[in-house]
């Protein structure tokens, strides 16, 4: 019958008047900035840099700035410059690490392709900024967020990134007491010359056995000139 | 207003007479009708400006309410910053109003532009004059009262069609032919649902239908013309017609925002909108005010042992209740095409009105049936609403039904 339509239409828009007073399943908004609704885990918007030490943010940074990430990146919006010392050797962390948000697509490809966890996705989304350009790009200072708040937003991730760290840890330990146990020579043989020639750590010395070469007759002459960086 | 037997009444029922009075009774006689006169349009305007106020708000609560949501609850008081759920919305978007550019576009005929807002206002304001409020409330009497309404109603459409033509701009002008084909389609079957009232009750006075409904079947029961086939008919044709003559949804393509940008009011800013908003409500508020004068008993109160309340209360229980269900149906259904809406009047409620009018005749001559008779009466009567109303019903939606797609 004509109009029969019309009569059920009224009765569901009076049953979600009525409803929306008692039945909390009629009325779903949330009035925003006092209420909000818990993010899902997996919602991610832009990346931000794990560190491990809260005390030392800059010191502790997972980022070696090995440039992968920014390699990667589809709308090419990181940019890294690696920090060096005076003398130019690499230090394996950045000095500049600048993400713009403005063009940063949320794909999660850098977090992908990070071979050390150092990468991964914010959920912060209250980002809006007055200003448009230089608010909107993310230095390392910006970036850099503890392990803990990590843990805070993707809680079963972490876990996981944390325990394959700890497995990784573990695996290199092994293999650095297998290695020290065969080559003891080879390290008091380069150890009395290189403890000289460069402050580099034990570990580089014994991995390369390059700074050996010389013999340890012209040893007063090396620290004068010393091998030029990589 | 006029005060018969003024002093047999209860305090609250002559309370806005005796309240005129005493501000008024000081003047001599041949000034007294004029102050009278003044102070009831100042009361009226006051009353349904607030309406107005309150009523936007209440529309857009329910339509939130309707759609999940709470609707407008953040406005604070003014220098306090209270949040009152949202009561001082109308504050807000009025003083937004006042403070936005006005706008007036370089071709556009600037005395029209400026006239079309204050007419439509005035015929609105117009229209309400002659709907009884109360008892004692009625601010003008006039022997062919429901004429001038209509006539004054009607004439809000060519306020209508004045800020389109006005306005210089293809929108708006298209948006004044639909009104003006809206108000002919529709006119028809307003007026042809109210002339069933009239030829039942015997006179074209507002004040003389009330009375006429205040009679009591079996000493309980009311007898509104509601209550009636003929009127419930007349009631629900009435309705629809009211809801497009007030360019209400589902009936509102004058300002159809998907096809014409805002229709007529599309070069309009500030305040001169919020005054077409104003009589839309007006209008609104009028039509339903004569829905309820002419269908719904008026300011009769519902059972005879409810008549304690005053009547001017009764008669805002009914008008707020009309306007919700207004409300509520904008919040419900889609608005039509404009065939649609054409064919709806022209198909369906033309023909159901004159239908309708022949009923209330048989009703009128079979006044005096009794026993079994007055039974075969209510049978008659109903066939004579329900059987057009399938017949039509029918014929409307043959050729229309669910469209079916072929793909190549």
């Amino acid at each position: 019958m004509l109009g029969s339509g019309l009569l059920q239409g009224l009765a569901v828009t009076a049953k979600n008047l009525a409803g929306s007073f008692h039945d909390p399943t009629r009325y779903v908004t949330t009035e925003y900035p006092e209420q909000r609704t818990k993010l899902p885990e997996n919602y991610r918007n832009f990346p931000f840099l794990v560190h491990d030490d809260p005390a030392d943010p800059a010191g502790t940074l997972r980022c070696v700035a090995c440039q992968i990430c920014e390699k990667e990146c589809p709308p090419q919006c990181i940019y890294i410059v690696m920090e060096r010392d005076e003398k130019g050797k690499a230090l394996k962390r950045p000095k500049v690490f600048d993400i713009d948000i403005s063009v940063c697509m949320s794909c999660q490809i850098c977090v992908e392709v990070c071979p050390f966890d150092a990468i991964k996705m914010d959920q912060k989304y209250e980002i809006a900024t007055r200003d448009r350009f230089g608010a909107l790009l993310l230095h390392r200072e910006d970036l850099s967020k503890s392990n803990a708040y990590y843990h805070q937003i993707h809680p079963t991730e972490a876990a996981g990134v944390d325990a394959a760290l700890a497995e990784q840890k573990a695996k290199q330990a092994a293999a650095k007491a297998a290695k020290a146990a065969p080559a003891p020579k080879a390290a008091a043989t380069t150890t009395t010359p290189a403890t000289a020639a460069t402050a580099a750590p034990a570990q580089d010395a014994a991995i390369s056995p390059a700074p050996a070469a010389p013999p340890p007759a012209t040893a007063p002459d090396t620290p004068a000139k010393p091998t030029p960086a990589p | 207003m006029s005060a018969p037997a003024a002093n047999a009444m209860p305090l609250l029922e002559r309370l806005p007479v005796a309240l005129r009075d005493a501000c008024t009774g000081w003047l001599p006689e041949s000034w007294r009708w004029l102050a009278n006169s003044l102070l009831s349009i100042v009361a009226l305007f006051v009353v349904f400006a607030t309406l107005f106020a309150l009523l936007t708000l209440a529309e857009r609560k329910i339509l939130g309410r309707v759609q999940n949501r709470p609707g407008p609850n953040r406005a604070p008081l003014p220098f306090l910053g209270i949040r009152t759920y949202g009561l001082a919305q109308p504050l807000a978007d009025g003083i937004k109003m006042l403070t936005k550019e006005d706008i007036v576009p370089r071709g556009a005929d600037r005395v029209l532009h400026f006239l079309a807002p204050v007419a439509l206002l005035a015929f609105s304001i117009m229209t309400l004059a002659v709907i009884p409020y109360g008892r004692t409330l009625l601010p003008v009497e006039l022997d062919a009262a429901v004429l001038y309404f209509f006539a004054a109603g009607a004439a809000t459409e060519l306020a209508i069609f004045m800020a389109g033509w006005a306005s210089r701009n293809k929108y708006s002008l298209l948006a004044a032919m639909r009104a003006l084909a809206q108000l002919i389609s529709y006119e028809l079957p307003l007026l042809l649902s109210v002339v069933p009232v009239v030829l039942v009750a015997g006179s074209l006075s507002t004040r003389v239908i009330v009375e006429k409904q205040g009679e009591w079947l079996f000493g309980a029961l009311p007898q509104w013309h509601v209550f009636t086939p003929w009127g419930f008919a007349g009631f629900l044709i009435f309705l629809v017609a009211a809801l497009a003559e007030s360019n209400r949804s589902p009936f509102d393509l004058p300002e159809a925002e998907s096809e014409l940008i805002a229709g007529h009011l599309t070069e309009y800013s500030g305040f001169k909108y919020a005054l077409f908003f104003m009589a839309e409500y007006f209008g609104m508020c009028a039509l339903s005010g004569m829905g309820v004068t002419l269908f719904l008993g008026g300011w009769q109160a519902p059972f005879p042992a409810l008549g304690f309340i005053p009547s001017y209360g009764w008669f805002a229980a009914k008008l707020l209740a009309l306007l919700f269900v207004f409300m509520w149906i904008r919040a419900t259904f889609p608005r039509l095409r404009i065939d649609q809406l054409t064919r709806l009047a022209w198909k369906f409620l033309v023909p159901l009105a004159l239908v309708n009018l022949f009923t209330a005749a048989f009703w009128v001559l079979s006044a005096g049936w009794a026993g079994p008779f007055a039974f075969a009466r209510w049978v008659v009567a109903g066939a004579l609403v329900v059987g057009p109303f399938l017949v039509l019903g029918r014929r409307l939606s043959t050729g229309l039904g669910p469209r079916t797609y072929r793909y190549a």
